[in-house]
């Protein structure tokens, strides 16, 4: 695939400006194949809105999140503290981050430890260009085809973020098909506290095989989601439990760019 | 002679208020046993609201429609039927016989409500009764519900059946409270079936009646220290101290920093007073005094478990033992110290003892426990402190996570992938 246009706070900073907003790729987005998609469907969203952002690159590192739910507040801490000193150096205000980990620690735990940043989640900022009219969706690939959300713990019942995400599949004219256990109810995808990183303990199902299996039920052929860990844990459940259903686990940023054909 | 059931009464009733005082004592002592960090968030307007939405208003308990109602019913009934303990406890003290029942027709208005409430709790009880018993819902078994528990539960409902059947049949049997026919909507109609007694058996019966009913009132007092009811007094405390933030927000501990100020060398190690601090928890006591509240709060109606995905998928994790767990545990270092006048060693702790490292790694810090807690008590927290003892104090983490956290501090990410590599994602 051809290069995207990026640029670092390094570069901004070398060329003596400051970006609009700071978008923090995440670990995962960095580094894991499938969530490295989701952070070229957001940049080509960034871009197509003309944003004027820069990411950290090298300067990025770890926020702590997996440590910290580990058990490692020491860790943690480390990491929080350097994070917020690189992003004090570059003189970061706003923050945009398609992981709902990210996204919460920044919000909630960086604060205390002296970095105070006005963060969003993409599905947020999404909203947000939509109504300023920076970003229109268009395009019919979606119309009347049922789609079905999973809310992350992350975002939903962690930072009560349910209806960003939700508005913007409508906007697909998508039919938007809630799961059983949706919303303030929703069941963990597995990955959080740092499972992610494990072997589950003995039991007699994986949690994303009972999610997936909720997910096949609803029968709708796309389930949408918005956290690089519940994609790979979705779609993991969904190959453990019925591969052949043929269930896509998109992210919300790559839906749209498939609705407006970026 | 004529004043004995008087001073039987002032002794009764000033025996169990004390034995009542005593145990608040202890529960004081033993919730304040807890040294954890505790950040209490929010301003106090934000704290009693909540209190009074979630506590007051049973707020979360309708989201559970068919025992919320139920719940709401047997709520109201004790609150308001508890007006007539204060004539009762007149009527006791002075030797008098209803002493407000010279109001009037509001007299009759009140006792006709609390007889109607009276029957409501009867009902609502039973069908309590029955979904635990007979239908035996999921969330009412679990390894932890066996025996005391399990007791426990039926107890309450067997007194409060047993409570309310004295209170209608004492106005049953009261030949004047009939004859008055002010308010006897329920025991009217039961009296109607003893007309044929003589009107000595009548007395006697009402007496037996009225004092079960206020010796049973007074038992019940002091069993709430025992008994998973404690939480009709602790709810209210419990909602108004628990955070008002984000669900998301996990406390940054503030030991943690101090020591990462030391090493920094922003801060003077000498002005750390040589305390030994512990990182985490492995006791109970180590625990925050609102985490023990949490525990002695816990009314183990098990919704917590019930929605945990842990727990759905068989393992062996329940957040409702492990506030359970937490209380037993409490309970048992405060006998120590009544025994010992402090605390004597006894080779037990929190984490393994009762609450195993199998149950700890299996939480995926969801928060669907703390989401579903009616009234705001948070399991997780527990998991999270105990899970930061086992990293920080103990390093026995699993070789998957130690991994994990080793890639954090070499390279900046969870997995083995190098930091300048970091916008290889656009090659
Ligand atoms: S936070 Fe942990 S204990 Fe609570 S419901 Fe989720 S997995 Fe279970
Ligand atoms: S923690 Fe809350 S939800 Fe869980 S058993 Fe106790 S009272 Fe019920």
């Amino acid at each position: 695939m051809s290069k995207i246009n990026v640029k670092t706070c390094e570069q901004f900073s070398n060329e003596g400006k400051t970006p609009e907003i700071l978008f923090w790729i995440g670990c995962s987005g960095s580094f894991d194949d499938r969530a490295k998609k989701i952070t070229k469907a957001f940049i080509k969203i960034l871009n197509h809105a003309k944003i004027d952002f820069a990411v950290l690159g090298k300067d990025e590192s770890c926020t702590g999140d997996p440590a910290k739910r580990a058990g490692n507040e020491f860790l943690f801490q480390m990491q929080a503290l350097s994070n917020i000193k690189v992003l004090n150096t570059y003189n970061i205000k706003k923050i945009v981050t398609t992981c709902p980990h990210c996204f919460n620690i920044i919000k909630n735990e960086y604060p205390e430890l002296g970095g105070e940043y006005e963060i969003y989640h993409h599905t947020e900022f999404i909203n947000n260009l939509i109504n300023e009219g920076r970003f229109k969706i268009q395009g019919g690939s979606f119309q009347g085809k049922k789609i079905t959300y999973h809310d992350p713990c992350y975002l939903g019942r962690a930072n009560n973020i349910y209806n960003a995400p939700r508005n913007l599949i409508k906007k697909l004219d998508a039919d938007l098909s809630e799961l059983k256990r949706c919303k303030s109810n929703s069941l963990c995808c597995g990955a959080g506290g740092a499972q992610m990183f494990k072997e589950a303990e003995k039991g007699n199902k994986e949690v994303s095989v009972e999610r997936a299996e909720e997910i096949i039920k609803n029968k709708s052929k796309i389930v949408a989601t918005s956290c690089p860990f519940c994609n790979t844990m979705l779609n993991d459940g969904i190959m453990k439990s019925k591969p052949e259903s043929e269930i896509e686990v998109l992210d919300i940023s790559e839906l749209l760019v498939k609705k407006n054909n970026l | 002679m004529k004043y004995i059931p008087n001073i039987i009464f002032c002794v009764l009733i000033t025996y169990s208020i004390y034995i009542f005082y005593n145990n608040i004592l202890k529960l004081k002592r033993n919730i304040s046993l807890g040294k954890g960090e505790v950040e209490i968030s929010g301003s106090k307007k934000e704290r009693w609201k909540k209190m009074v939405l979630l506590a007051f208003g049973q707020s979360k308990m309708i989201n559970r429609p068919i025992s919320g109602l139920l719940h709401l019913v047997v709520y109201i009934a004790f609150i308001i039927i508890n007006i007539e303990l204060i004539e009762i406890i007149i009527d006791g003290v002075f030797g008098t016989h209803r002493i407000f029942s010279t109001i009037g027709s509001l007299y009759g208005f009140l006792i006709g409500s609390f007889e109607i409430l009276a029957i409501s709790v009867i009902v609502c009880v039973s069908i309590f009764w029955i979904r635990r018993n007979v239908l035996r819902l999921k969330r009412f078994y679990e390894n932890k519900m066996i025996g005391w528990p399990k007791m426990d539960a039926n107890l309450i409902l067997y007194f409060e059946i047993l409570i309310m059947s004295c209170f209608l049949l004492m106005n049953t049997f009261d030949v004047e409270f009939q004859i008055m026919d002010n308010g006897n909507i329920i025991s009217g109609y039961l009296s109607s079936y003893f007309n044929h007694l003589s009107a000595d058996t009548m007395y006697i019966l009402e007496r037996i009646f009225w004092w079960t009913h206020i010796i049973l009132i007074m038992i019940f007092l002091n069993y709430l220290y025992y008994s998973k009811h404690l939480h009709i007094l602790l709810a209210f405390p419990n909602t108004y101290f628990s955070p008002i933030k984000n669900l998301g927000w996990l406390n940054n501990l503030s030991s943690v920093k101090k020591e990462i100020d030391i090493i920094n060398g922003t801060v003077n190690e000498s002005s750390n007073n040589n305390e030994l601090i512990k990182f985490g928890a492995s006791d109970a006591n180590d625990l925050s005094w609102l985490q023990i509240l949490n525990s002695y709060t816990c009314t183990e109606c098990g919704r917590c478990t019930s929605v945990c995905p842990a727990n759905i998928t068989g393992k062996k994790l329940s957040p409702r033992k492990i506030m359970m767990d937490t209380r037993d545990r409490i309970e048992e270092i405060g006998r120590n110290i009544d025994r010992n006048g402090e605390f004597i060693d006894d080779n037990k702790k929190l984490l393994d003892d009762y609450i195993t490292k199998e149950e700890l790694w299996a939480c995926t810090s969801c928060n669907a426990c703390v989401e579903e807690c009616p009234i705001s008590i948070n399991p997780m927290s527990i998991i999270m402190d105990m899970r930061r003892y086992v990293v920080m104090e103990e390093s026995s983490a699993s070789s998957e996570i130690n991994n994990m956290m080793s890639n954090i501090e070499n390279n900046g990410a969870p997995w083995p992938y190098n930091q300048q590599d970091r916008l290889n994602w656009n090659e």
